[in-house]
């Protein structure tokens, strides 16, 4: 009704004034549109609450709950009881002899969730709450910068390869190539095994994983750089921009790549997902975040080598697992709303 | 450095001089890089334009109007002859060097659709040539660009507009102020009409006249709009098969046309009296393809006057008179 209203007004307008028509109706921007689009679909809504609520956790959290330390035990002290049994012959006739041996120790560990601990306390006595939110801020922070990274370097070196074209392209895509045929465990479990040897503080280990990540991700985001450079560089726009005499620089970053922006943003999105997951499964094969600092994918790895806790202690692992579950899906559902925003042919 | 290259004869009116220019396309190649089959778009082109003037090219679809155009302003890289700008050869200028001279002379193309770029408003795309090449201080570009706007038709609110937003008229509109954006001496359009509908043809037709009058441009008109090309020329150059076939005022050219592809062609154009009897000369056959061009001349194939020597020996390109010139051997009889 309203719209209606000022569309009667502005004929009006013309008749007395000669204002065009046109000048009153304003049609959006790309980008407002894709932002429209987007926030249309639910899911996107979705994926976009999980996000900010695990930053808001891994960030701002701990702001809230300073009780515990990301490496602070609890010495509140714990009695351990130790179950033994020994059965031996005696003329004939069995005896088991049954013992438990109670023992104070000093950290209160696998305590049940409480007031103090609310998802209680992992092995070795840390709080599995707290260790949630440093977890994830080394989880959520690993994987923006890594992906951060596979941007920058795939898209000058996809830019370059798909703006000059032949030897430059050959050189840089026979390295993708290379790259991506490299097999990625295999690789980390050696430079791990060099790094242990080395004796590496704990601290670097991650900056070393990023860097790692990035090196064996970038060439995904080189070739969709290049293919896109590829298409868009034969636009006309693009030899109008040569005949107004720009410099290179200014054709690529300034013409090119703010076109590649679309498919590079929805990559982006989908490729923090799988950074989670890499690293995540990195730390849990023990090659990445080592303890004492906290990552999800380290506080899942205690099942690996206890069978106790994978049976009686779910408190201990599940909820770092719910929080990667959470991540991934989380980026992936923005993934998905983007590239359908950014999808030309679904305007509406 | 570049002065060395000034012709001996350089006439100051001159503006864009073209000799022998070749263009061609490599369509086999080697493992070692040596072209094997190459594909002939503009064959030995030549011809000299003065300031101010409108040279208007014809010539069938594929006939490598386009690749002239584009060769002229070295966004195809020619290979063979000379341009020569200004009195300047730019033939062999690097790309860094042909920047600084890009701004005098600029192209419209034949799609205002694609040359656009989509995802920058009116005002960016309009004002980041003038601030690439410092035509104003960076305070005025603003009231520069609105005053160009003004000029060229379009309203000072599309400034904020985006080209979707546009009909394929504005659009060239927007090309248009886009190339006199940098204040070119020499404008190529390249088929700047043939993607409009004919009622905006003619205001774009006007429109690029009105500033030629008001910017003292020259123009390399390309179109295979026979009735476009008499109302906006004063020079024409006939094209077949990538080389001229004639060139000369656009008087000469409609009243006595000396070529028999030039004949044909403009025996085609419609007359608006339906009672008035044309003489059309059909020609048979195709445009042989440019990859494989026949021998002697090249129209001897579709031309009803061929004789003998024309499928053996390439007729010259000679003056006959007036600047009239023409590449046929009937003419030497």
């Amino acid at each position: 009704m309203e719209e209606l209203k000022n569309k009667n007004e502005a004929v009006a307008e013309v008749e007395e004034t000669d204002v065009p028509l046109d000048k009153n109706v304003r049609l959006m921007s790309p980008t407002r549109m894709v932002v429209r689009r987007f926030f249309r679909s639910k899911l996107s809504i979705v994926g976009l609450v999980m996000v900010i609520g695990l930053f808001l956790f891994s960030f701002v959290g701990p702001l809230f709950y300073p009780q515990w330390g990301e490496t602070e035990l609890d010495k509140s002290g714990k009695t351990k009881y130790t179950n033994s049994e020994t059965t031996y012959t005696v003329d004939g006739v069995e005896y088991t002899l049954r013992q438990t041996v109670e023992t104070e120790v000093e950290d209160n560990f696998l305590a049940p969730p409480s007031a103090s601990h609310p998802l209680g306390t992992d092995k070795q006595g840390y709080d599995i709450f707290v260790r949630l939110m440093y977890g994830g801020r080394i989880s959520l922070t690993v994987s923006f910068i890594a992906v951060f990274l596979i941007s920058i370097l795939g898209v000058i070196l996809g830019g370059i390869a798909g703006y000059f074209g032949g030897v430059v392209d050959n050189v840089i895509m026979r390295i993708c190539d290379v790259l991506i045929c490299l097999p990625g465990i295999p690789i980390l479990l050696i430079i791990s095994t060099i790094l242990d040897a080395s004796d590496i503080d704990a601290k670097y280990r991650i900056y070393l994983l990023m860097i790692y990540l990035t090196f064996i991700s970038w060439p995904g985001t080189a070739r969709l750089v290049r293919g896109q450079i590829l298409s868009l560089r034969e636009q006309e726009y693009m030899v109008a921009a040569e005949a107004m005499g720009y410099s290179t620089q200014r054709k690529i970053f300034k013409h090119l790549v703010p076109n590649v922006m679309p498919q590079l943003i929805v990559s982006m999105s989908l490729s923090l997902g799988s950074m989670i997951l890499y690293e995540a499964t990195h730390s849990y094969l023990n090659l990445g975040v080592k303890p004492p600092f906290a990552a999800w994918g380290t506080m899942i790895n205690i099942i690996s080598t206890d069978t106790d806790i994978l049976q009686n202690y779910l408190n201990v692992w599940i909820p770092a697992g719910v929080c990667i579950v959470i991540a991934v899906l989380g980026f992936n559902f923005i993934g998905d709303g983007l590239r359908d925003a950014l999808d030309p042919k679904a305007r509406r | 450095m570049a002065e060395e290259k000034v012709t001996t004869e350089f006439d100051p009116e001159v503006i864009l001089e073209v000799q022998n220019l070749r263009k061609t396309f490599p369509l086999k190649k080697t493992i070692t890089g040596k072209v094997t089959k190459e594909l002939v778009a503009v064959d030995g082109v030549s011809f000299k334009l003065k300031a101010g003037e409108t040279l208007g090219i014809v010539g069938e679809s594929g006939c490598g109007k386009t690749t002239l155009g584009r060769a002229i302003l070295k966004l195809h890289e020619p290979t063979g002859g000379r341009i020569i700008f200004e009195g300047r050869d730019i033939t062999d200028l690097k790309s860094k060097e042909m920047r600084e001279i890009r701004k005098k002379m600029q192209i419209i193309f034949q799609d205002p659709y694609s040359s656009l770029p989509p995802r920058s408003t009116v005002g960016g795309i309009l004002s980041e040539p003038v601030e690439v090449h410092n035509i104003v201080p960076k305070s005025e570009i603003k009231d520069y660009v609105l005053d160009l706007m003004d000029k060229c038709g379009l309203r000072d609110y599309y400034y904020e507009r985006y080209p979707h937003e546009f009909s394929g008229g504005q659009r060239q509109r927007i090309c248009i102020a886009r190339a006199l954006s940098v204040n070119p001496k020499l404008v190529i359009c390249d088929e700047p009409v043939s993607a409009l509908d004919v009622s905006i043809q003619a205001q774009i037709i006007n429109l690029l006249k009105k500033l030629q009058n008001e910017m003292g441009l020259t123009y390399v008109f390309i179109s295979h709009d026979l009735s476009v090309v008499k109302y906006i020329s004063d020079k024409i150059g006939v094209m077949y098969l990538g080389s001229m076939v004639e060139f000369g005022t656009k008087e000469d050219i409609f009243s006595m046309p000396l070529h028999p592809y030039t004949q044909a062609l403009f025996s085609a154009i419609p007359h608006p009296d339906p009672d008035v009897k044309m003489n059309r000369i059909i020609l048979k056959g195709d445009i042989p393809s440019p990859a494989n061009p026949p021998k002697g001349c090249r129209f001897h194939t579709r031309c009803p006057h061929a004789m003998e020597i024309c499928s053996q020996e390439a007729p010259e390109y000679k003056d006959y008179g007036n600047g009239h010139c023409a590449a046929c051997h009937l003419l030497n009889k």
